[in-house]
């Protein structure tokens, strides 16, 4: 599948620091694809550079497969920013149909869509209603809309969920896969790591404007993963004594174990099986993003967001 | 749709439709001219018949007083009452009010004061010709008594020959020309001043609101900052525009159907001058003559060239500070406290331009006036303080059109600084912004 966006090199640099140091990736067409980083990382200006709000210092962007076009190409492309906010006073109906023809969409266009879109995750009652009248979620919602109205190539939704109870959160998550299906590509920038690994293909992560991680969950998993397996026995075990293995934690009959070095899995099942111990269950411990996330970015003077800096 | 218009039709229409905009646009003039007709009907109209009783112990008035009767007010020579009995007869609403001159009053020596008692207040018109009934007919007897002059030989010396100022070019320049001049250009200066703050802090508020609401970021993702400064000040400049089109439209409707609604006003305000001064010793014709002045130099006023130039002075000088108000807004984070440390200097000119435009109104042709007019942040005002004066008694008209491109070119350069500070502030949050940074994001490149 061909790329979708492809990041050659990308810096940009405000007076004090790097925001973003020598980042590149690529983005196949149709992915969903995380990008992740602790507060301040660089993520937002990346994205900004990604939405054409920001010109990049030097490195190249390709959208589509082509140079990318910052005045003609934003139209392809529906950000939903972290700070994002409304017009308190407009009407939903009239707000949708604003930010539509902002993006490029004829007036009646824009009518047919967001008719689509409203009777879909149920808005329709809203039409007359004043934003300020509205729950943080329910504005959460129609900003979402008001974001991928225009079929967008390429979304980018930044703490999509935050402020959304479950019930709504699903809907729109079932919106973001339909989306990815139909063609498009999602970006989707969070903290909350379960979202990533329940949603995302495709991982990135940045920290201090330098990518550190790069790869589809399951590769990172598999890259991160200690060898520990959780082992449950019919009885508790004797003294474990075993040169392929030591234990971490022994809770009557369940055990959760690493393999040393130059050993393997069945090393272990091999152990219990010449004790003549029943194994009633034997699993992969493999770790979670956030753990990795939290392994990676400890300790790396990650900074909160320097204000003074930013922009 | 260019994205610029799309989002000045949002911005106009936000504003127009809301009712404050209706309210104080149609609902405050209708309400304050409503206020005004109400105190100058009240205070012009006269109550019919008012019969004020004269008894002359001291026979100052020798009848002359009950000889002429212009109908609204009777005076009555009574004889034999006491101030007593006449306060019995105001009571049984018989007169209305009455003068009692003690048989001990004296007339030369100005030392004994008149007293008018009338039952209820009256009203300022009728006080007014009661007075001039009383002091006419006591002005004629002094001079007659002591000066052996007649009333008519001393309104002759009272008048003087009239002083006409004409300027090189011939045209006469006549007082009331200057007085009116004066006037329009004072409030011409002083509306383009009002415009500039109000409709400033309106686009000010506006990136505020932008901003803190974090839809700013939204909407930078979809067109341009500039776009979204441009077509801010587009939209809140034709609200504006509207406004006082609105308020034209209003005056002129008012002043046709003033006529309809209050037509003896009308009338009574033609016949009697408001102004005690004139009323006092100036006959009629020199009244008439003195309205005849006001019209002429209201023709005399170059209408056109006032009212082109107010607009262009009026959109040239919002477009010009809207945008560095813009600039300041984008600067604001949640606490709009912020913005009066960062609006000092622009209000610091306009102010100053109202200073000049106060002197040029006087003296159009001073150095200072000349190089307010024609310095780009506050020709706005001062100019038509020049204007008018006419061209070229106020202002030449090279005057005029380097004014004019100065300001085209001023309002030019403040867009492109503002768009450039407004591009960098409209996203960031958190950090207060001083002058310096500002600077900072001047010289940096995008």
């Amino acid at each position: 599948m061909s790329n979708i966006l492809e990041l050659k090199n990308l810096q940009k640099h405000f007076a004090a620091h790097k925001a973003v140091d020598d980042i590149s990736f690529d983005i196949a067409q149709g992915d969903i694809f995380g990008l992740l980083g602790p507060n301040g990382a660089g993520k937002t200006t990346l994205i900004r550079m990604i939405t054409g709000i920001f010109y990049p210092d030097s490195g190249s962007i390709n959208f589509d497969g082509k140079k990318f076009d910052p005045i003609n190409d934003v139209v392809k492309i529906g950000y939903m920013p972290e700070e994002r906010g409304l017009y308190k006073k407009m009407k939903i109906g009239e707000q949708a149909l604003y930010l539509a023809q902002l993006k490029g969409l004829s007036r009646a266009d824009a009518m047919k869509k967001i008719v689509y879109w409203f009777k879909k995750l149920e808005m329709e009652s809203w039409w007359n209603k004043k934003v300020e009248d509205l729950s943080k979620g329910m504005s959460q919602k129609l900003q979402f809309v008001t974001t991928v109205l225009h079929e967008p190539k390429l979304i980018i939704l930044d703490e999509p969920f935050s402020g959304l109870d479950p019930v709504n959160a699903n809907l729109i998550k079932d919106e973001i896969f339909g989306l990815a299906q139909r063609g498009s590509t999602i970006i989707f920038s969070t903290h909350r790591m379960e979202q990533v690994e329940e949603i995302c293909d495709h991982i990135v992560l940045v920290n201090l404007g330098k990518k550190i991680l790069d790869g589809t969950v399951h590769d990172v998993k598999q890259q991160f993963k200690e060898n520990k397996f959780s082992l449950k026995l019919h009885e508790p075990p004797n003294a474990i004594n075993s040169p392929s293995f030591t234990v971490n934690n022994q809770k009557e009959n369940m055990l959760t174990v690493t393999i040393n070095e130059g050993f393997k899995s069945n090393d272990v099942l091999k152990y219990f099986i010449e004790n003549n111990n029943t194994i009633e269950s034997f699993n992969e411990i493999l770790p979670g993003l956030n753990e990795i996330f939290i392994s990676l970015v400890e300790g790396t003077k990650a900074k909160t967001r320097a204000f003074e800096t930013v922009a | 749709m260019n994205k610029i218009l799309i989002i000045a039709r949002r911005e106009f229409l936000s504003r127009v439709q809301k009712k404050t905009f209706l309210l104080t646009t149609i609902g405050l003039p209708i309400l304050i001219f409503g206020i005004y007709a109400l105190i100058i009907y009240f205070a012009v109209k006269t109550s019919d018949n008012f019969t004020v009783a004269v008894a002359d112990e001291a026979n100052v008035f020798e009848n002359k007083l009950s000889e002429k009767s212009d109908g609204e007010i009777k005076f009555v020579s009574v004889k034999n009452e006491t101030p007593q009995s006449l306060k019995q007869q105001i009571e049984e609403k018989k007169i209305d009010a009455f003068v009692f001159i003690p048989s001990n009053f004296n007339v030369i020596e100005n030392k004994d004061s008149i007293q008018v008692i009338s039952g209820k207040s009256i009203g300022i018109i009728t006080r007014e010709k009661i007075e001039r009934r009383i002091t006419n007919v006591i002005e004629e007897k002094k001079m007659l008594g002591s000066l052996n002059l007649t009333k008519a030989e001393l309104d002759s010396l009272q008048q003087t020959n009239k002083i006409i100022f004409t300027s090189t070019t011939g045209v006469e320049d006549s007082n009331k020309k200057a007085g009116l001049s004066y006037g329009v250009g004072f409030a011409s200066g002083f509306l383009i001043y009002f415009i500039l703050f109000i409709y400033g802090t309106m686009v000010m508020r506006g990136v505020m609101e932008e901003k803190t609401n974090r839809i700013a970021e939204v909407i930078i993702s979809s067109v341009k900052p500039f776009q979204l400064m441009l077509g801010k000040i587009i939209g809140i400049g034709s609200v504006g525009l509207v406004q006082f089109l609105i308020w034209v439209i209003l005056l002129i409707g008012l002043q046709f159907l003033l006529p309809l609604i209050l037509p003896d006003l009308l009338a009574q305000m033609q016949a009697q001058p408001m102004q005690p001064a004139i009323a006092g010793g100036a006959t009629a014709t020199q009244e008439s003559a003195a309205i005849a002045g006001i019209m002429n130099g209201l023709e005399q006023i170059n209408w056109v060239l006032i009212i082109g130039c107010f607009i262009f002075y009026f959109l040239g000088g919002y477009f010009l500070y809207a945008s560095l108000f813009a600039a300041v807004g984008s600067t604001v984070n949640e606490d709009p406290q912020d913005a009066q440390s960062l609006m000092l200097p622009i209000t610091m000119p306009i102010i100053f331009a109202m200073v000049i435009m106060m002197n040029a109104v006087n003296n159009p042709n001073s150095s200072i006036a000349i190089f307010g007019s024609i310095f780009p942040l506050t020709s706005p005002i001062v100019m038509m303080a020049r204007v008018a004066h006419g061209v070229p008694e106020g202002v030449t008209a090279l005057e005029l059109i380097a004014s004019m491109a100065c300001l085209i070119i001023g309002f030019l350069g403040t867009t492109w600084l503002a768009g450039k500070i407004y591009r960098t502030g409209i996203l960031m949050y958190g950090k207060k912004v001083t002058w310096k940074t500002i600077g900072a994001w001047l010289v940096r490149k995008s």
